[in-house]
């Protein structure tokens, strides 16, 4: 009965909009809501608080937060809630904010200190600031610092990004990082952004009219043929990868991935064996039938063809290959597919044109 | 002296009780009409209204009846030992908390409104319970609604006269007023005492009325902490 991960099963109307969704979630890391706006992500992350009354059964981790015969009120309920616009108390300085939901915690529940809330999202010098004196960026690291520090079993944020400039977007953006390597609490991060989701998730939840749509491992649902969303642009596949060689001369880094290695241009911030996440894309892989070395493309990957979705749109089909047990995507034309008779279970060398650092 | 100061006297504590037991009464009153949207909000919005509209003697006569000996209210008072209120300090009391009721209510009912309602929901993801809500963020946030709706209270308390004139005669000590004490003189012809009264009301209700301003002012662009 005790069983681990997040069991979520809610049906609730809010007007006219209808949410019927049925989840069992991983119990740690960061599980992206992904889906256009309007799609419901922020009203199951609400239902899951309990800020949405709804039918349904809430398990996080083995306690039960609400089931058919009965509901926890949101304020007994151990979760945290990071909001999508500005939410800190407007009377109270950054200390007494960040004190609020810290004092109404009994002592034994505090797995997070004070200190060590204010060090990660780096406070210190702004504790006695009223909050119309903070940037936006300052606010929202405020407001998840707060949320931190009442120890939750479960952190949910809806687009906690989303009001904010690129500037401050950039910035947030590694506390997130470090949150989510070093808290050992699962986190619900709503999200419309395909570049927040990509860099954040473990896990992903997409959803369409109310509906989930797919669910999986990011690295999983990203490698699909078929897309939920029109992502044919997008779509492509994410790799974690960790750095192992810097090539001074050519002002390259490898990156070693399960199943092979990719080079990529330096960067002055990359170290070596930091662990990086890279996005290739299906429309910079091409496909030759054997290892091409004559031509200007460096990153080749011997590959079996998994899967070949023909005429995705007219003209357009996409190839999904294994490199190792990594999967790849590849964007070609119809003709190409035909002209080199791919099929699935034949060797192939990938030939990537370009490698993006998700950052 | 003591018979100039006793109208002066009794006109501030009966603005003080009144005052008192409105922000009590009021606060829950106004919470519901700025968060309901039961059907019955309406009517309620416009009974607590009504004093603003009725002739204060319309409002004492139907009091004056009501608590009277052959009134409902009269009759329990009785039963229970308490005697007839019309004619006293208490039934002064009662009135009054009937007749500046929208003085309380109105200006708590914005301040409650214009509460973002997301930061109640920000507290409650923080462990607060509803009464905790409403005591470390609902009131902090709606002081200046409180301060407004004190003095405004407590001023229009004062200056009432119809409502008195109806349910408490002029008994000195008892129900003899301020505005009743200026009307007994220019009554009896006494205008230098019903002029030091006037005069006083007049520079009493213009300090209060630029203390509210300036208070009401500071806070709203945040000086006052």
């Amino acid at each position: 009965m005790a069983a681990s991960g997040i069991q979520a099963r809610f049906a609730c109307n809010v007007g006219t909009f209808e949410l019927d969704v049925d989840l069992n979630l991983p119990g740690s890391g960061l599980t992206a809501l992904f889906g256009h706006s309007g799609c419901g992500k922020t009203t199951l992350l609400r239902c899951m608080a309990g800020l949405q009354p709804s039918d349904g059964a809430m398990r996080v981790n083995g306690d039960e937060w609400q089931n058919e015969t009965g509901s926890r009120p949101v304020h007994q309920r151990p979760l945290a809630y990071v909001f999508q616009e500005t939410s800190l108390f407007p009377h109270l300085s950054v200390k007494r904010n960040l004190m609020y939901g810290y004092k109404r915690i009994p002592q034994s529940d505090r797995q997070i200190s004070f200190d060590q809330a204010v060090e990660w999202l780096g406070l210190s010098h702004l504790l006695g600031r009223m909050p119309e004196k903070l940037s936006g960026g300052e606010r929202q690291r405020v407001a998840i610092a707060r949320a931190l520090l009442t120890s939750p079993k479960l952190l949910l944020m809806d687009e906690p990004l989303s009001a904010l400039d690129q500037a401050s977007k950039q910035d947030i953006m590694p506390y997130l990082e470090a949150l989510r390597d070093n808290l050992a609490i699962p986190m619900l991060y709503v999200s419309h952004s395909t570049a927040e989701v990509a860099r954040l998730a473990d896990h992903i939840v997409m959803m369409n009219g109310g509906r989930v749509v797919a669910e999986g491992p990011l690295q999983q649902i990203m490698a699909r043929t078929n897309q939920p969303f029109g992502l044919e642009d997008d779509a492509g596949v994410i790799l974690d990868a960790t750095l192992s060689e810097r090539d001074e001369q050519w002002h390259l880094c490898r990156a070693d991935f399960e199943g092979g290695h990719l080079w990529l241009r330096a960067d002055e911030r990359l170290m070596i064996g930091q662990k990086i996440r890279l996005q290739v894309l299906a429309r910079d892989v091409s496909l030759a039938r054997s290892e091409q070395t004559d031509q200007s493309i460096q990153n080749l990957l011997p590959a079996i063809v998994d899967e070949v979705a023909l005429e995705v749109s007219p003209g357009t089909s996409i190839v999904r290959l294994l490199a190792g047990k990594t999967p790849f995507l590849s964007r070609l034309t119809s003709r190409a597919v035909h002209a080199l008779a791919i099929e699935p279970g034949q060797h192939v060398w990938l030939q990537i044109k370009s490698v993006a650092l998700v950052d | 002296m003591d018979i100039y100061w006793e109208p002066v006297w009794l006109t501030l504590k009966l603005a003080g009780f009144t005052t008192a037991i409105l922000l009590v009464v009021g606060t829950p009153i106004a919470w519901w009409l700025a968060r309901s949207n039961h059907w019955v909000r309406q009517p309620i919005a416009a009974i607590v209204a009504l004093p603003l509209v009725l002739p204060p003697t319309v409002l004492g006569f139907y009091l004056l009846v009501l608590m009277g000996p052959k009134g409902m209210v009269g009759r329990i008072t009785e039963q229970l030992g308490l005697g007839l209120l019309p004619f006293t300090f208490e039934g002064l009391v009662i009135a009054s908390v009937i007749y500046s009721l929208p003085f309380t209510v109105q200006p708590l009912q914005n301040a409650f409104a214009s509460i973002n309602q997301q930061l109640l929901e920000v507290a409650s993801t923080l462990r607060a319970s509803p009464r905790d809500r409403f005591f470390s963020i609902v009131i902090p946030l709606a002081r200046p609604g409180f301060l407004t709706a004190s003095v405004l209270t407590f001023a229009h308390t004062i200056g009432e006269f119809g409502v008195v004139l109806m349910i408490g005669g002029n008994i000195p000590g008892e129900t003899k007023v301020l505005s009743v004490a200026i009307y007994d003189h220019v009554e009896s012809l006494e205008y230098t005492q019903a002029h030091w009264l006037a005069a006083g009301m007049v520079v009493f209700s213009f300090v209060v009325l630029v203390t509210l301003y300036s208070l009401n002012g500071r806070l709203q662009s945040g000086l006052v902490r």
